[in-house]
């Protein structure tokens, strides 16, 4: 408990009263739950044929729907792992052109880093898809996304790993410069691996922001990704059926993504841990990553 | 370009309109955050539980999916917004904001409470200072000044998630300037140049205030 050292273990009274407080809240807790029930049962929200074809697999409509949200997820993730290597190749470029070229050069890179990341990444996508056809250059919507993306993420992978270049002890630069590596050389055999290493959490918490911006494909006209598969799914209900789904499909869709986001942040913390078991010459990163990677984007 | 110098008007109400939603879910965010962070290292089981659901369920959603449960899903289970200036989506849309970014400052709220070596408190305790003058003149004092480059960076984030508000259908704001522009035959080209540098009016400076305010209360341990 964090709040433990701010003051002494706690006597009789001090645990009635927490005992007291618990019982309270617990209730109030208990009490709003049910108040939420009640209220969706009254506006017929709990009513098995909402509820079935999403989350039943007896129900008759449950593996249409799910074959219709499985294309739309397919397309998500295929973009999410698809600006993943490109927003990694392009950051590495970036991050050794900022670290290794001349003065002017590397102004260059600085403002191109700091456009890209004042930008809204809904922006970068959107510009994209408007932006890429009127000038001549058509592609499957999927692109545009994996365009916008990568252009927004790139840079942000550019600073995780400027960062972990920094937090890599002076005196491995030192000793790979006085074997007679040259600059170039040094980052690309000695510093990157070990700035990869260092920032791997990091960079999996980048790899959540993907995965979460990928849902702004709903700003791509024509795009079929999985926030728009299942807005197909409600009206098809809707008009068909009579149905209205929305508020069983929005759920089923933040469980999906709560789902993947919450595993690849445990897997972070995870690779963090063993990281802080497994190096025991390299110092700890001298400072918070100073990019935004927790909170880029939605 | 020419939609920016042409247009400049209405770049400029699409500039304060993202400000104001920006003011306004700051201000809502600011609050339940700071809030769900007291919750989150309180000794009462229940109020932590509520306080680590709210962020694995916002942190880990995308704000588009959010938005989406406030504006069509809420008003079917009988949650209705009220709508500003004939725009249904403004208030649903501020919501999702403020519930979305709640999350985020709950976390660096904490973790700025947590970054405080225990040794100040103890410290504070050995000397004979109460729970209010540890917490009062030790702790928070120095949690503070950690917490803030976090919440400037979050703030600046949320500025930037209110695009996504205005994609949404928030008028009145940057993003929805490009529809109207759009509208009257500009080019996506020129028009969006013009919301991207809008946009960047914002961020840019906001981030130099930030970093200048950072150097300046840095705490050297």
């Amino acid at each position: 408990m964090t709040a433990s050292v701010l003051y002494d273990i706690p006597g009789p009274v001090t645990r009635r009263r927490t005992a007291i407080s618990t019982a309270v809240a617990g209730v109030a807790l208990a009490g709003l739950i049910v108040l939420v029930l009640v209220q969706l049962g009254e506006k017929g929200q709990l009513e098995a044929d909402k509820w079935g074809p999403i989350f039943s697999p007896f129900n008759q409509y449950f593996v249409a729907v799910w074959t219709a949200l499985g294309i739309g997820l397919v397309n998500t993730i295929t973009a999410a792992a698809l600006t993943l290597v490109f927003a990694l190749a392009i950051g590495t470029l970036l991050a050794v052109a900022r670290l290794s070229s001349t003065k002017a050069y590397r102004w260059f890179v600085v403002t191109v880093i700091e456009l890209l990341r004042g930008l809204p990444v809904v922006i970068t996508i959107y510009f994209a898809s408007r932006v890429l056809p009127e000038i001549g250059i058509s592609l499957a919507p999927l692109w545009y996304l994996v365009i916008g993306l990568t252009a927004y993420n790139c840079v942000i992978i550019a600073e995780i790993l400027r960062s972990g270049v920094a937090a890599v002890p002076r005196g491995q630069s030192e000793a790979a410069l006085a074997v007679g590596l040259t600059r170039l050389q040094t980052l690309r055999m000695i510093l990157l691996p070990q700035a990869f290493r260092i920032m791997l959490p990091a960079l999996i918490s980048q790899l959540v922001v993907i995965v979460k911006d990928t849902s702004l494909g709903f700003v791509i006209f024509g795009f079929s990704d999985f926030v728009r598969a299942a807005n197909t799914v409600i009206q098809y209900f809707a008009g068909r059926l009579g149905i209205n789904l929305a508020l069983q499909m929005y759920v089923a869709v933040a469980l999906v993504f709560i789902l993947i986001n919450y595993g690849l942040g445990k897997l972070a913390e995870f690779v963090q841990r063993r990281l802080a078991r497994g190096r025991r010459t390299a110092a700890p990163p001298q400072r918070e990553v100073p990019v935004d990677a927790e909170v880029g984007a939605p | 370009m020419d939609a920016l110098v042409n247009e400049f008007p209405r770049y400029v109400e699409g500039f304060f309109g993202t400000l104001r939603i920006s003011l306004f879910a700051a201000v809502g965010a600011l609050m339940i955050g700071t809030l769900l962070a007291g919750f989150r290292v309180s000794p009462v089981p229940p109020l932590r539980w509520v306080g680590t659901a709210w962020v694995t369920v916002f942190r880990n959603s995308p704000l588009a999916v959010m938005l989406f449960v406030f504006a069509f899903a809420l008003p079917l289970a009988g949650v209705t917004f009220p709508t500003l200036g004939g725009n249904a989506f403004f208030w649903p849309g501020v919501s999702a904001l403020v519930c979305y970014t709640a999350a985020f400052v709950c976390e660096a709220v904490r973790s700025g409470i947590n970054s405080v070596p225990p040794g100040q408190a103890e410290a504070a305790r050995a000397v004979g200072l109460t729970f209010q003058q540890t917490l009062g003149a030790v702790v928070l004092p120095q949690a503070l000044r950690t917490v803030v480059p976090p919440l400037g960076s979050v703030i600046i984030a949320m500025i930037k998630n209110s695009a996504i508000v205005g994609a949404f259908g928030v008028t009145g704001e940057l993003f929805s300037v490009d529809a109207a522009n759009t509208a009257i035959g500009y080019s996506a080209l020129s028009s969006l140049t013009g919301v991207a540098i809008a946009y960047l009016c914002i961020t840019i400076p906001a981030g130099l205030a930030l970093g200048a305010i950072e150097r300046r209360i840095e705490v050297k341990r």
